[in-house]
């Protein structure tokens, strides 16, 4: 099979057009996706090819994209609902939490809702409070849903097209720092990434690091760095699936290593690193060797707009970094 | 003026024998009911949310679509429109008891949560409206797989409409405004029944809205509106039936407000002497939909005294042959609680 070299948003566009091609009962739906392929063009040139009956402006209201891609697939259908940006996800958030996740359990498993829910999430793009935030927590908390961060074109491709064949709702937020930044070779034609599984993006024995999405990306940066500079070799598990959350793998690294960091986006407190580090203690205190340390913004109420305000706020890779050498000399 | 008074009775159409049906199941619904709110105040179940008084528009509403294959995205009030589609007294008096094989989720959900899938009764939640857009993405999937060639639009053994219920006070949620704002975007084959009984608990209507009727609200989406009595079975057939056909052929979305009157309060936990006098209920009584039904029939010959009690008393031998099935029904297990968090992949 051969292999590309295509940005993050290239391999999820890819992905959409494939399973559109392949299953006529998937389709598009969200702000902005039709002749303007979505504001940051994940739908480019799909409008074209398949027409305004699969790929479907919205209404501007977020609520009824999600409840309606409920129906839809309660109808029968494979509905891909884009939210323009996370941070408007909220008006639809009873839809997600108390119908979407909550159908299959409360018919006792006669109703299902396939449907995917794509968000690009994070900061660090001068989108001040309301285009920047990281919004995975709250959804993690529900059981019903599977919460999937991709953190390279090759997982996007494959994690999406396994969102869009999954029978149960998928929340599936992109790094949308990482769109056009993150570069990496995908196959051509099918392939599939299953929902769940970690992966180990890279291998060593001093610190294991817990990251997904755009800080996966940061966090190989700053692995590397670390190695060439230090002679850390730190065990990375990029995540990928965040509900159901993949145990094992978090405890076999850190069974290797004794030493946790977990770097992500959100605010610290209460974000989904502070469920990793319940795992660790709970079920790992036996290998540990060191304090179970988060890496994690800030706990102000968003992300600023004013480019120095916003680069304290955000991680980046010497953050990391540092991080990295405080731990592993604990 | 979107709404219109119906022009054409197609209730005239009605063979004598649909309409003792609809009857007999507006009594069944209402003796199901009755015994509903008497095993509660004897403490053997701990919720009941009542149809006394919306029969009418309810089992119409049924009649007038295809059961059991048209979509049906019920609301908490609509036990009779469940049992004119299919679910039976058992189903519900398992609900009742929260007891092994309830039909809609296992005894997971409170009662007078209506699922069922072999009739395409899809579940809801307590949270209300939240079942609109739902139902209107269910009526964009059916023109969907029609415009793609999924299914032929002809096709009688497959779905070609989706009907919600709502009460008045719901309309006053954005949910029920983005859901018919769809229908209305799309030309949806759709059906939003308003059942409207003057009260939300205890807020009366003029507090939800400026309009004087909801269905005026229907042609802010491009929508038809009707208003209907909906305490007048044949009334609101005949409006419900237009909207069926509005909705087969391909001329899109209908919001039908039935106006009617809840005699009882909103559910066991409610006291409804704190809000409306006793008078204004028993004037309503007198307005019963199932007594006017019934004179209707009498006066038109197709029901004899003797067959309307016979009807009675078989409704109340089946209820009550339901409620001892259920009362000594088993409890779900308790791994039942673990299970259906997930579809298997296999399912998709």
């Amino acid at each position: 099979m051969s292999v590309r070299n295509m940005t993050l948003i290239q391999a999820i566009t890819e992905a959409m057009d494939e399973e559109l091609q392949r299953d006529k009962r998937v389709f598009i739906t969200g702000e902005d996706v039709g002749v303007r392929g979505g504001v940051f063009r994940a739908t480019l040139g799909l409008h074209e090819k398949y027409g305004s009956d699969r790929i479907v402006d919205s209404p501007l209201a977020e609520l009824s994209i999600v409840a309606i891609g409920i129906g839809a697939a309660v109808g029968g259908l494979r509905p891909i609902c884009e939210i323009q940006f996370s941070d408007f996800i909220w008006p639809a958030f009873n839809q997600i939490l108390s119908e979407a996740a909550r159908i299959y359990y409360r018919s006792n498993g006669t109703w299902t809702v396939p449907m995917v829910i794509r968000a690009p999430y994070g900061g660090g793009i001068s989108g001040g409070l309301y285009h920047s935030q990281s919004v995975e927590a709250f959804f993690a908390h529900i059981p019903g849903l599977k919460i999937v961060i991709p953190s390279t074109p090759h997982d996007a491709k494959g994690l999406l097209k396994s969102a869009v064949r999954d029978p149960n709702p998928v929340m599936f937020f992109e790094p949308k720092k990482g769109y056009r930044a993150i570069k990496g070779d995908v196959p051509d034609g099918d392939y599939t990434v299953p929902i769940g599984p970690a992966r180990l993006a890279r291998e060593g024995t001093d610190l294991s690091i817990y990251c997904y999405g755009m800080m996966a990306h940061y966090c190989m940066i700053a692995a590397e760095k670390v190695a060439r500079e230090d002679g850390i070799q730190a065990d990375v598990v990029d995540l990928r699936t965040l509900l159901p959350v993949d145990k094992e793998a978090i405890l076999k690294s850190f069974k290797k290593t004794g030493k946790a960091l977990i770097v992500y986006e959100d605010n610290l407190t209460m974000g989904y690193g502070s469920e990793v580090a319940s795992i660790l203690a709970d079920e790992g205190f036996q290998y540990m060797d060191g304090p179970i340390k988060r890496l994690a913004a800030p706990d102000v109420p968003g992300v600023a707009f004013s480019h120095p305000l916003q680069e304290e706020y955000m991680l980046n890779p010497d953050k990391i970094a540092a991080a990295i050498r405080e731990l592993v000399n604990y | 003026m979107t709404h219109s008074s119906v022009q054409e009775r197609s209730s005239a159409h009605l063979e004598p024998e649909t309409l003792i049906e609809m009857y007999r199941m507006m009594v069944l619904s209402r003796r199901l009911d009755e015994r509903a709110w008497v095993l509660h105040r004897q403490g053997k179940i701990a919720f009941h949310i009542s149809a006394i008084g919306h029969e009418a528009c309810q089992v119409a509403a049924a009649f007038a679509i295809q059961r059991g294959i048209d979509f049906v995205y019920p609301y908490y009030r609509d036990l009779t429109l469940c049992l004119a589609i299919g679910v039976t007294p058992l189903h519900f008096m398992l609900s009742l008891f929260g007891k092994e094989g309830e039909i809609s989720s296992n005894a997971r959900q409170m009662p007078s949560h209506f699922s069922y899938k072999e009739l395409n009764i899809v579940t809801g939640s307590s949270s209300v409206a939240t079942q609109v857009p739902h139902a209107a993405g269910t009526a964009f999937a059916i023109q969907y797989r029609h415009k793609v060639g999924l299914t032929r639009p002809d096709d009688t053994t497959q779905p070609r409409l989706a009907l919600t219920c709502l009460g008045e006070g719901s309309t006053s949620q954005g949910e029920w405004h983005e859901g018919m704002n769809w229908a209305g975007v799309h030309c949806l084959p759709f059906i939003c029944l308003v059942q409207n009984n003057r009260y939300a608990i205890s807020v009366p209507y003029e507090q939800q809205s400026a309009m004087p009727n909801v269905a005026d609200r229907a042609a802010g989406y491009g929508v038809k509106g009707i208003v209907v009595d909906g305490n007048d079975v044949l009334e609101s057939y005949d409006a419900l039936k237009l909207a069926a056909d509005r909705a087969y052929n391909g001329e899109g979305a209908t919001l039908v407000e039935a106006k009617t009157y809840r005699p009882v309060p909103h559910s066991s936990d409610d006291d409804d002497r704190s809000y409306r006098s006793r008078e204004e209920v028993e004037g309503w009584k007198k307005k019963d939909p199932i007594l006017r039904f019934q004179t209707t029939l009498l006066e038109r010959g197709l029901l004899s005294p003797e067959a309307i009690e016979d009807i009675n008393q078989k409704s109340v031998a089946e209820v009550d042959a339901a409620h001892r099935t259920a009362e000594n029904a088993p409890y779900p297990s308790i791994e039942s609680l673990y299970g259906s968090v997930y579809a298997p992949l296999e399912d998709a």
